[in-house]
């Protein structure tokens, strides 16, 4: 291996750990206030690759069924939930949040779609029409459960992303889509040839997680995200409600992963199903920073991109196995590092 | 029910399955002989994540490992499918061994996320390997031959599946039922209520771990002879947690929930299957998965026990006799009243900045009772963590029995003879009373896995038995030794774990806490218990809250406070020592 060899490996690398990052801060993020690993994230990444290039080939995207079925779920049990202990006061907010406004997105689509907007506003569509899909299910998935353990609500978490890759291939069919390029530019760094799409990757992964940062630190909604992260107990008693807490954190987290999977689009090849180890690779980088820290896992999903880029130019077939090997070593070191304390018993 | 009703009723399960080839259709037969080796996965993975309490998605990739090692042994080698089969045992549980020694010491998910990687990454190395044929698999597999008949036609091989099916269930439950198995069940109850009794947890979860492997293996040899081919689909992670789903579904915790669920969930599939597409033409198989997802979530949501321990409830009890008189366990040498037995010496303990127990030294000799008190925050948990072994020093020595235990695990203390209780009351609330006695008597037995699995040693078994009843007899609960735990009051629970505690024999028994919580009668009568166990030269260290009760019961008393030792004395004279009412009531102004 030449170093011009490695230094465009590990450029390709870089790239492709800032859109793992983007997904390892949503999964710690989701974690940190729900306690749920959210497996599905990647599928969501993916999702919305899909839906981009369905809506560049001038199409409905599938996620418009997906999200009015979600939304109808989601409300029903809503409406039952609420009704069975007397609060029917709450009832039209219910309807409102959980199918007013994700019908209103999709009108949005529907609407805006016959004007043959232009890429960026087709990305916002997509991104928007993605946006919904996470918090209903933690509606419909999650939230009847919130209080189960950790290893109860994984094992929830993996069944959804079994069903979620059911629903993909209904909805966005067998085939695999590649977007148009967002940029054609390309730059000569130190010699080495970089393209546009790798700078934007970058741009997209600083600013999307300076603004988290920014939104944690400087509003009180992202305090009070952080409150329910760290004592969710104490959380409530401040009046801050987990359970909204957690919808705000969804709605961020998807953000994040739709993003991600905007900036991969052009790159690979998306199919209904890639998103499991965009997810899963994401998730090792969330490990790395024990499943709270942001920074961490930021840093270990460059790290699992950079990995990946060199196994891959060694073993091409093999790049998975040595990445998912990689996570024990991870896990062993993390596990060391921190003083967990006695297990929750569970009967 | 009567243990001859059960009897009755598994010759008959049995009569049921032998005459079922000559009843069903091909059809079925292939069906049944899919459910048997699926409930052999099954059934290891209840024992590992129902009984041990180790969630593993990873149990499709053992008879992934199983299922190639036979077939590459066989279908390229040209080996007898039971050489296959001793290298697929071989093989998959030396991986497990591996696997499990690298990551059973992590805690909770971050373990099941492993089984996860190690799932995925087993699984695509099936398709990546040049040797095992790829993406493409391994065909040409053997039948399986008993001497020179093949079991080609599907209702011969069925005899074999369901044989081991059912020999392995009998084996599981005799398993459960001894000292490996108690030490299994004791697993979910968390690493320190296991080591407290002298139960290396590390081994017993190991060993969990490579039985769950090695029934994976057998589920995966029957796969491969069965099918005649492998490839690397049916062993990826979808397949994992449909082993799950059998498993949970069946009833986690429950060995026959393996097979339970495995037909529930085959036989549901194969119904899914059929009618799906009937609704929706054209796109059954994504809906398939779809479906099965959604049906495992609102089961995990609504129905976590799982059908055969809900069905179980509404059985009659089962009618056990009491142990019956037998040979006693071997007792411990005791010391001579009065001697030194535990030393500690300038033990320190530090968290980051907080110095919680500092260069404490105190002594306890042998057949008294010593209380150690202090205000909150005196360092009384601590310095019991220390003496117990679930935390380390950072300085000092500890020495007991004339041996330093300052550097031992947790278990290796309490097989030297330290027995403890817990504040917080650490009992497996779904076994009996004596079950949970029994656990006790973990250090003085040896009876290891095997002649546990075939009962080969009832007679250390009996005299187990018998002891662990003669314990409830001694702390007043030998009345119902069938009823569980969980249904105890507060009381009786905390005088159930001095029980277990006096089941391993000990030398020294430290108390922590243990008249928190109860009422007053409750208080006295504890207070009796251990009287009588002084009278019968045990020695008792008590971490204790309760003046009243310290002050009427103890020979001598340690003040901690602030992480230092105030002073020691009998009684009276604490009562006294201005330094110890100044601590408790604050200073005269």
């Amino acid at each position: 291996m030449t170093a011009d060899i490695a230094a465009i490996l590990a450029i390709d690398g870089i790239a492709t750990g800032a859109v793992y990052a983007l997904v390892a801060i949503g999964t710690v993020l989701i974690f940190t206030v729900t306690r749920v690993i959210f497996i599905p994230f990647g599928d969501i990444a993916a999702f919305t690759a899909l839906t981009l290039a369905a809506l560049d080939a001038r199409q409905l995207p599938g996620t418009v069924g997906l999200v009015v079925v979600l939304a109808c779920m989601a409300c029903l049990m809503e409406v039952v939930a609420l009704s069975r202990v007397g609060e029917f006061r709450a009832l039209p907010k219910a309807v409102l949040g959980y199918l007013v406004l994700p019908l209103i997105v999709v009108g949005i689509v529907w609407l805006t779609m016959r004007f043959n907007p232009p890429m960026p506003v087709r990305i916002v569509l997509a991104l928007l029409l993605i946006m919904p899909i996470s918090p209903l299910l933690d509606r419909i998935v999650f939230r009847p459960i919130a209080d189960a353990s950790v290893l109860l609500l994984l094992t929830v978490s993996v069944a959804l992303h079994f069903a979620l890759v059911g629903l993909g291939l209904l909805f966005f069919g067998p085939e695999g889509v590649r977007t148009e390029p967002l940029t054609s530019m390309g730059m000569e760094i130190a010699g080495v040839h970089v393209s546009g799409q790798t700078m934007l990757i970058l741009i997209a992964a600083l600013v999307f997680s300076g603004l988290l940062l920014l939104f944690f630190d400087f509003t009180l909604l992202g305090k009070a995200l952080r409150a329910t992260a760290f004592n969710r107990t104490g959380a409530r008693l401040m009046g801050i409600r987990p359970a909204r807490a957690g919808t705000i954190a969804y709605l961020l987290g998807s953000l994040m992963a739709g993003v991600s999977g905007v900036l991969i689009a052009p790159v690979n090849t998306i199919f209904y199903d890639s998103g499991f180890l965009l997810g899963l690779k994401a998730f090792v980088g969330a490990i790395v920073g024990g499943m709270t820290s942001y920074p961490g896992a930021a840093l270990g999903a460059f790290g699992v991109g950079i990995l990946e880029s060199f196994a891959s130019f060694q073993s091409s077939t093999l790049k998975d196995v040595i990445v998912f090997s990689l996570l024990i070593p991870i896990l062993l070191w993390r596990s060391l590092a921190s003083q967990h304390s006695e297990e929750e018993v569970e009967e | 029910m009567t243990l001859l009703q059960i009897r009755l009723i598994i010759a008959a399960a049995i009569a049921c399955l032998v005459a079922a080839p000559f009843v069903l259709n091909p059809f079925s037969i292939t069906l049944l002989n899919y459910i048997g080796i699926y409930a052999l996965a099954a059934i290891g993975l209840a024992l590992l994540t129902g009984v041990g309490g180790i969630v593993s998605f990873g149990q499709a990739a053992f008879v992934g490992v199983a299922a190639y090692s036979t077939a590459w042994a066989t279908a390229l080698n040209g080996y007898s499918p039971w050489l296959g089969l001793v290298l697929a045992v071989i093989v998959t549980c030396s991986v497990a061994a591996i696997l499990g020694f690298v990551t059973l010491r992590l805690g909770g998910h971050f373990l099941s996320l492993s089984t996860v990687a190690w799932g995925l990454a087993i699984a695509f190395l099936f398709g990546n390997i040049d040797g095992l044929g790829q993406h493409n698999g391994i065909s040409g597999v053997p039948p399986i031959s008993i001497g020179r008949l093949a079991l080609v036609e599907s209702w011969q091989i069925y005899f074999l599946i369901w044989a081991i099916v059912v020999a392995i269930l009998l084996l599981c439950y005799n398993l459960l039922d001894s000292r490996i198995g108690r030490a299994m069940r004791a697993l979910r109850g968390g690493n320190t209520l296991v080591e407290s009794l002298g139960i290396n947890a590390f081994q017993i979860k190991l060993l969990t771990f490579v039985i769950a492997a090695f029934l994976g293996a057998l589920s995966g040899w029957l796969y491969a002879h069965l099918g005649r081919f492998v490839s690397p689909g049916p062993f990826e992670a979808g397949m994992g947690i449909e082993y799950l789903m059998m498993a949970m579904v069946g009833g986690a915790g429950s060995i026959l929930g393996g097979v339970v669920g495995a037909a529930i969930v085959t036989l549901l599939k194969n119904t899914v299957q059929d009618y799906l597409p009937l609704i929706a033409k054209g796109a059954s198989g994504q809906l398939e998965i779809v479906a099965f997802s959604a049906l495992f979530i609102l089961f995990l949501q609504r129905a976590r026990q799982g059908i055969v321990p809900f069905l179980a409830g509404f059985l009659p009890d089962l009618k056990q006799s009491r142990p019956q008189v037998a040979d006693p366990l071997p007792l411990r040498d005791k010391p001579e009243p009065g001697t030194l037995l535990l030393k500690v010496h300038e033990a320190q303990r530090r968290f980051g900045g907080l110095v919680a127990v500092n260069n404490v030294s105190f002594e306890v000799k042998s057949g008294e009772i010593l209380g150690l008190i202090g205000p909150n925050g005196a360092g009384k948990t601590t310095m019991f963590n220390l003496l117990t072994g679930a935390l380390r020093t950072n300085s000092g020595e500890i020495g007991f029995a004339g041996r330093s235990i300052t550097h031992d695990q947790q278990f290796h203390i309490a097989r030297a003879g330290i027995s403890r209780t817990f504040q917080h009351v650490k009992l497996r609330p779904r076994m009996t009373l004596l079950d949970n006695v029994l656990l006790g008597t973990y250090s003085r037995t040896r009876t290891g896995l095997f002649a546990g699995a075939f009962r080969l040693n009832q007679a250390e078994e009996a005299s187990a038995r018998y002891e662990a009843l003669m314990q409830l007899e001694r702390v007043g609960l030998g009345d119902k030794p069938f009823e569980l735990a969980g249904n105890l009051p507060l009381g009786n629970q905390r005088v159930l774990e001095i029980a277990r505690a006096l089941a391993a024999d000990p030398t020294l028994l430290v108390l922590d806490e243990p008249a928190a919580g109860l009422r007053r009668q409750e208080k006295l009568k504890l207070a009796e218990l251990l009287r009588s166990l002084r009278a019968d030269h045990l020695t008792i260290l008590l971490v204790e809250h309760d003046m009243e009760f310290v002050m009427s019961l103890v020979d001598r008393i340690v003040v901690l406070d602030f992480g230092s030792k105030l002073c020691e004395g009998e009684p009276a004279a604490i009562r006294g020592d201005a330094r110890v009412q100044e601590a408790y009531l604050g200073g005269v102004a």
